[in-house]
């Protein structure tokens, strides 16, 4: 363990009780008490996340906007100083290189969040591309920690440590502010479908940070909770997840994601020919989600069988979800047999796949 | 540190067995076991009159982050299986020791347990 990477909160989690594990090279708690009432707190009242692995990048200079317009698969033109666009970036090939936000805070000053196991990828695919644009990249993964809070109380918690007027911040929108006297940039965000706050703080501040939601939090019903329970709540939103819904050979569209996508948007962005060509012709295969009304897991890499018992797909993601007490997830199926009844083999048990358009449970989340 | 109490015996693979005065014997998972599986969702037991032997398959548990085998400590015939499970697997995380037992064994010689670890080798080999 010795040689994985550290965040800012790291003996904080460890003297909470956390059971830390290796998580894309990180020690990060994936617990501190128990997953499923992890998440039952964030659904319940709010959960308190390290996210400080996140890699974050300043993308700087007069060519900054047309870059990333280029870069990514969503449309810049959308943002505006104080707001957030969620997009892939993918490659030539209509592929993923990573799912990012991407953060307006002036016209040539541009503020990524990378997923902490693809930072080196990203870092050296962003600044490969960037070469052509008057654009400058910088890489500031280690100078923020990052803290979310997540679930229907997290408004309260928050607006409790801060003067900024949060009713006035919409999703997907961010302000600077302090927050229990600590320099932050709040952001409307999340990865839980629940209301909630990202807080970039400098890294140094976070310990200070995280003890001030915790005590503010604690009477709201805050807990601390885990990369599990991050897990099982975004797969119950029906939120990709690098590696597993999307990948290098699976595409936005193939992943449902095609509001992500802006083809027409006026600028040739990587991948768009590819993505175009899957758009006309259709796609091989697609992502669908699931339940089973059994609370056996269906994990990832499982084969999914059609109708005639043929291996029709495979499963990317599954989990219980404690809201529902049943199995669900997501699987990459053949478009043609996603009409068919689909099916898993668990232990010699078949088990019916009821195809559910996410998300699993009623989110409360503004808008 | 765990919990490994000693009026019972247990097998490496961190089943636990009770022997009973009725001649029957008492399994289920030590308390490290089910820590070190996390949130348990599922226990999958044998039917009533199943008939095992030792070291034999019995089960599975399965928790947030993986499904184990479970094996039978000694040789017996099922004769109960603990229902409270079908609907509150957790119950193997409370109370691994008695609400969260699997099953009940008509064994075929209660000798036979002599063979399993005492409660100070068990707690020995978790170190």
């Amino acid at each position: 363990m010795s040689e994985l990477k550290r965040t800012p909160l790291r003996d904080f989690h460890a003297a909470h009780g956390a059971r830390l594990v290796d998580f894309a090279g990180w020690e990060m708690p994936v617990q501190y008490r128990s997953i499923l009432e992890e998440h039952k707190a964030v659904r319940r009242a709010a959960g308190l996340f390290d996210v400080s692995h996140m890699g974050e990048v300043d993308v700087r200079g007069p060519g900054a906007a047309k870059f990333l317009n280029h870069l990514v698969t969503n449309d810049l033109a959308k943002l505006f100083p104080g707001r957030v666009l969620y997009s892939p970036m993918c490659y030539p090939s209509g592929g993923v290189v990573d799912d990012l936000l991407v953060y307006m805070w002036g016209a040539e000053n541009f503020f990524l969040v990378i997923n902490a196991g693809n930072i080196a990828k990203d870092l050296a695919w962003i600044r490969e591309q960037a070469k052509t644009f008057d654009v400058a990249i910088t890489d500031h993964s280690d100078d923020f920690g990052l803290l979310a809070v997540q679930g229907p109380h997290a408004a309260e918690i928050v607006q409790s440590l801060t003067t900024a007027d949060l009713a006035s911040v919409k999703y997907y929108h961010f302000v600077e502010a302090p927050v229990g006297g600590i320099h932050c940039c709040i952001s409307r965000t999340g990865y839980t479908g629940e209301d909630g706050f990202e807080l970039f703080v400098n890294a140094g501040d976070t310990v200070a940070l995280a003890n001030a939601l915790l005590a503010a939090g604690g009477p709201h019903g805050l807990e601390l909770a885990g990369l599990g329970a991050r897990d099982s709540l975004r797969l119950e939103a029906g939120y990709p997840l690098y590696g597993h819904e999307i990948t290098q050979d699976i595409s936005p569209l193939t992943a449902g994601l095609g509001w992500t996508v802006k083809l027409d948007k006026g600028a040739d962005f990587i991948g768009r020919a590819a993505l175009l060509a899957e758009k006309q012709n259709g796609a091989a295969n697609k992502v669908v989600f699931f339940k089973t009304g059994d609370r056996r897991i269906v994990r990832a890499e499982t084969p999914v069988l059609g109708s005639d018992g043929a291996v029709v797909g495979r499963v990317l993601s599954g989990t219980l979800s404690p809201i529902l007490n049943e199995a669900i997830g997501s699987a990459l199926v053949a478009t043609p047999a996603i009409a068919q009844p689909l099916a898993v083999d668990i232990r010699g048990t078949k088990l019916n796949l009821l195809l559910v358009k996410p998300p699993f449970v009623a989110l409360k989340k503004t808008s | 540190m765990s919990n490994v109490p000693a009026d019972r015996r247990y097998a490496k693979s961190h089943e636990w067995l009770k022997l009973e005065s009725d001649g029957t014997a008492t399994v289920g998972i030590s308390d490290y076991a089910q820590n070190s599986l996390g949130d348990i969702t599922y226990v999958q037991v044998p039917k009533v009159g199943a008939v095992l032997k030792a070291g034999e398959t019995f089960g599975v548990v399965e928790s947030v982050k993986a499904a184990s085998d479970l094996y039978a400590p000694v040789a017996g015939t099922v004769v109960a299986v603990n229902p409270v499970l079908e609907r509150a697997p957790e119950t193997v995380n409370s109370a691994p020791y008695d609400g969260g037992w699997m099953l009940k064994l008509k064994v075929v010689d209660p000798a036979d347990a002599a063979a399993l670890l005492d409660a100070d080798a068990y707690a020995k080999q978790l170190d």
